[in-house]
């Protein structure tokens, strides 16, 4: 009778919680479950008189239209290396940042510098680009009017050559972005015992037998971390840097087209939605195996960091 | 802390002192031509000092341009309702998750899980949103995809549950009788506070930077865009301008460069002036969020 008795309020109990949980599920099935079921648009010919899963299906047709022209190399190969790079440049800038910012003593100096090095991770991408464009923009910007000239350097079309973009749009991430590794770099930095370096300095170690057998090493899961975290993202690239800092400028998709852009392109610009919905599949599908690969791995290295 | 020579001292002063200045400069040149006139700069171009001082560009926007304020002020409304909304529903979701002996905890957090390493990607997205919903041209349009719910915040939040709030408290109100509900308001909400500031902050800053779903959903009612829409919107006119000389957008439409770049300093300007006193709570936000929820 009485065990009853409490199961009875334990009931209660659990229902109030699963009200709470309510809303937030019907936030995941809209925002997130149904696109995953819409996935199999790859697979149809959408019509939106029909209704969009009301389509007739087509097999393969949209994956053959994708594939039938060299778009489809170039935007995979964009994303790819792209991310590639920003993987590699972007950690290396983040821990070189946080070891400076560690051995600076200077308490006004550091604090500043730990200040101004974020404030680049607060804009909009839209704000990014207005300032891409006060260096780039061809008649009156910064690097036309004022640096060039100092080399004795002819003004340049930025927005019109393909070849700089490469260039342009790695710095504009680097910039973008390195406050933000810095500062997660750096908060494992500070967790290093500070004795081993004094042990160290008393066997005669310089600064870079220091760096290379205590920062390194303390900082090796961190890193190992959060490069592979990147990596199962690959397939994914930061839309408004890719679409909006480059304006829009078709002479550049050669290389500035990645997949997000190219999938939103084809949806709403170009109105192609077989080679969109064909695009965004494989980016989703190869996105998944990506992380789960990476989470596998960073498993075996460290459980405590994995994301599950 | 590397015990150094000279010369790396003076190298990591080096490499900080420049990277600060890397991220000035391009400010420097953003607020000094908004304050430029328009003739020094169409003959100087953008530069790091007002070569003609002028308070032009700010009369402009504060004067007839009210579709300036309008944005602006969309911006504040979209950022402050997502945010609130953002908020209520990872707490209630967060909280039963907290709850150690809720029968179905692991399956639904794992059906919130999920959502961390599978999308449907755009595509399905935007046509849910706007085929099957109809949210296009509406204010939800602004609020709801995307940045309603952040999986990564709630998990961020019931992890803060479950090591500082200790169940003895909870168990001891639910002694005295008082409800789920009531607990959640009257005890969980109030100790998890700095927890709930770094939430509210990272999804403020998103939906105040968010664009975006904008350029995806607003194509018809210019009129709700948020500043960063029409920051978007004036840049992109102008460089269809330049591309097309003789172009569908009358020259008048464009603000001219000084205007721009005062548009840009004023999108900014809020988040200028919060972020030294949300610092600390940002980077707490970067360094908790990081590694593992």
């Amino acid at each position: 009778m009485k065990k009853r008795k409490i199961a009875l309020k334990d009931l209660r109990r659990f229902s109030a919680l699963y009200i709470m949980l309510i809303p937030g599920i019907i936030y995941l099935l809209i925002n997130n479950y149904m696109p995953m079921a819409g996935l199999v648009l790859a697979f149809k010919k959408v019509n939106y008189q029909i209704g969009i899963f009301q389509s007739p299906w087509t097999g393969l047709s949209n994956f053959k239209y994708l594939f039938s022209t060299k778009d489809a190399a170039q935007f995979f190969r964009n994303t790819i290396l792209y991310n590639l790079a920003f993987i590699l440049l972007g950690n290396l800038l983040g821990l070189i940042v946080a070891i400076s910012l560690d051995s600076i003593k200077q308490k006004f100096f550091k604090k500043m510098s730990q200040t101004i090095i974020l404030f680049p991770y607060l804009l909009s991408t839209v704000i990014v680009s207005y300032i891409v464009f006060a260096f780039l923009s061809g008649k009156n910007g910064f690097m036309n009017m004022t640096i060039l000239p100092l080399f004795g350097i002819d003004p340049i079309s930025w927005y019109n050559e393909p070849s700089h973009w490469p260039v342009i749009l790695t710095i504009t991430f680097l910039w973008m972005s390195f406050g933000y590794s810095s500062i997660l770099y750096y908060s494992t930095l500070i967790g290093i015992d500070k004795s081993l370096y004094e042990a160290a300095v008393v066997d005669g170690a310089g600064v870079w037998a220091q760096i290379k057998f205590i920062t390194i090493p303390a900082m090796k899961t961190t890193v190992i971390t959060l490069v592979l975290m990147a990596v199962g993202r690959i397939c994914y690239s930061d839309f408004g840097l890719f679409y909006q800092v480059p304006m829009n400028s078709g002479m550049l998709y050669s290389t500035t087209q990645t997949i997000d852009t190219y999938v939103y392109r084809g949806l709403l610009e170009l109105n192609d939605i077989g080679r969109s919905t064909a695009a965004g599949f494989l980016q989703s599908v190869f996105g998944f195996i990506c992380v789960v690969t990476a989470n596998t791995v960073v498993r075996k290295l460290d459980e405590d960091s994995s994301l599950f | 802390m590397i015990h150094e020579n000279k010369a790396f001292k003076l190298l990591t002063y080096f490499i900080m002192a420049f990277l600060v200045c890397s991220c000035v400069i391009p400010f420097v040149i953003l607020i000094s031509s908004s304050f430029s006139s328009e003739a020094s700069l169409a003959n100087f171009g953008y530069g790091l000092f007002p070569k003609e001082f002028s308070l032009k560009a700010y009369e402009y926007i504060g004067g007839v341009k009210s579709d300036i304020l309008h944005a602006y002020l969309m911006s504040f409304i979209y950022t402050a309702v997502g945010t609130i909304i953002n908020v209520i529903l990872s707490l209630l979701f967060a909280y039963p998750l907290s709850v150690k002996d809720l029968p179905g905890r692991k399956i639904i957090s794992f059906f919130l899980f999920f959502t961390m390493l599978f999308n449907g990607g755009f595509v399905p997205t935007y046509l849910i949103y706007s085929k099957i919903f109809h949210i296009n041209d509406s204010p939800a349009a602004m609020i709801v995809p995307y940045l309603l719910m952040n999986p990564f915040f709630v998990i961020m939040i019931r992890t803060y549950m479950t090591t500082n709030i200790p169940t003895e408290v909870l168990e001891a109100g639910r002694i005295d009788g008082a409800g789920e509900g009531k607990l959640l308001y009257k005890v969980v909400l109030p100790m998890s506070k700095p927890i709930i500031g770094t939430v509210a902050l990272m999804t403020a800053i998103a939906y105040w930077n968010n664009w975006t779903n904008g350029i995806y959903f607003l194509t018809i009612r210019r009129d709700l865009y948020g500043i960063q829409n029409y920051l978007n919107q004036v840049l992109s006119n102008v460089q269809f301008l330049a591309t097309h000389s003789a172009g569908f957008v009358s020259v008048d439409s464009i603000p001219n460069v000084s205007i721009r770049m005062a548009l840009a300093v004023i999108a900014v300007l809020p988040v200028l002036i919060a972020y030294p006193f949300f610092q600390k709570t940002f980077v707490a936000g970067i360094t908790v969020g990081s590694v593992k929820g």
